[in-house]
């Protein structure tokens, strides 16, 4: 990947995480995923002023979260899904990559707990029999 | 084990990514598996086709760890490192890491928490970064540096888990 590209992309992940980091915003996020909403709209369930509101939603517009309507009485906002899915994107593929490596860790707890190892599997029968106990470590 | 439910990773606060999985096997177990080289060798393996020749710990609280992956195909490594700021058996290490090739500036701290629930055992881990920017460039990394593997072939990779790997 160029590293050109590199850049733009992590300023935008930066500018989606940033937006995303505050409560209201979210909510915001949350109202405009079941449809576009005129900012008076918006300011109303926040006990907020207009102006307030305005400056979340030039945040969330500037992230490239939302963007507003051709409507220009209303202006209103409307959610734009990418950015978002970028976002969770990204989380995925760490995901992905730590699965990997826990799916291995898995098979290899299957194998320690069954294995003919003697010593080990005491332990783990100790272990097992103290936690039907109750009265872990 | 359903990854749903048992398997979570998010992004949180500024400058942390919270990891939690469910284990199948009691407290002990797990945390062996995460602090004895024998066994974290067998599964901390990386991405698909790469091996980890190199995995040294010496578990106590200023003790030093060193891991080298290398990939099968051309010889490529990559390494990583830390010292151990708490160990506390079975159910609670702090660590730091920075890797060889920084692509994230400065090191970041982990924290791993074990607890235990009817034989089951919950990992958290809680990886600190010294910035947002490094934590959302750490998000983006595994295809920013092409480590995205075909992970469909994984199951396969379990027989090839030998008794050596074991036995080592």
């Amino acid at each position: 990947m160029e590293l050109n590209g590199y850049a733009q992309s992590s300023a935008r992940l930066d500018a989606t995480f940033a937006a995303l980091a505050d409560p209201t915003r979210r909510a915001i996020l949350a109202r405009l995923a079941k449809g576009a909403a005129s900012v008076t709209d918006l300011a109303e369930p926040f006990a907020m002023s207009q102006p307030a509101i305005s400056k979340h939603l030039k945040v969330l517009e500037q992230a490239g979260l939302i963007s507003r309507g051709r409507d220009a009485q209303r202006r209103p906002r409307r959610l734009e899904a990418r950015p978002l899915r970028d976002a969770t994107q990204w989380l995925e593929h760490y995901r992905q990559f730590w699965e990997a490596q826990f799916q291995r860790l898995d098979a290899l707890l299957h194998e320690l707990q069954t294995s003919g190892e003697t010593t080990r599997k005491k332990k783990v029968r100790s272990q097992k029999k103290n936690a039907l106990k109750g009265d872990k470590q | 084990m359903k990854n749903g439910e048992t398997f979570n990773i998010t992004a949180h606060a500024d400058r942390e990514i919270v990891v939690t999985r469910l284990f199948d096997a009691p407290r002990p177990l797990v945390f062996d598996a995460y602090t004895q080289p024998a066994l974290v060798k067998r599964w901390l393996l990386g991405p698909d086709g790469w091996s980890m020749p190199v995995c040294e710990i010496d578990l106590r609280p200023g003790g030093k760890y060193r891991y080298v992956w290398r990939s099968d195909s051309d010889g490529r490594e990559m390494g990583m490192g830390g010292v151990y700021r708490e160990v506390v058996a079975p159910d609670r290490v702090v660590f730091t890491e920075v890797f060889d090739e920084a692509w994230y500036p400065g090191e970041a701290v982990d924290t791993i928490v074990l607890v235990e629930r009817d034989g089951k055992t919950t990992l958290t881990q809680t990886i600190l970064y010294n910035s947002r920017e490094t934590r959302d460039a750490v998000l983006k990394s595994p295809m920013q540096t092409g480590l995205t593997a075909s992970f469909d072939r994984l199951e396969n990779l379990f027989p090839a888990l030998g008794r050596e790997a074991l036995s080592a």
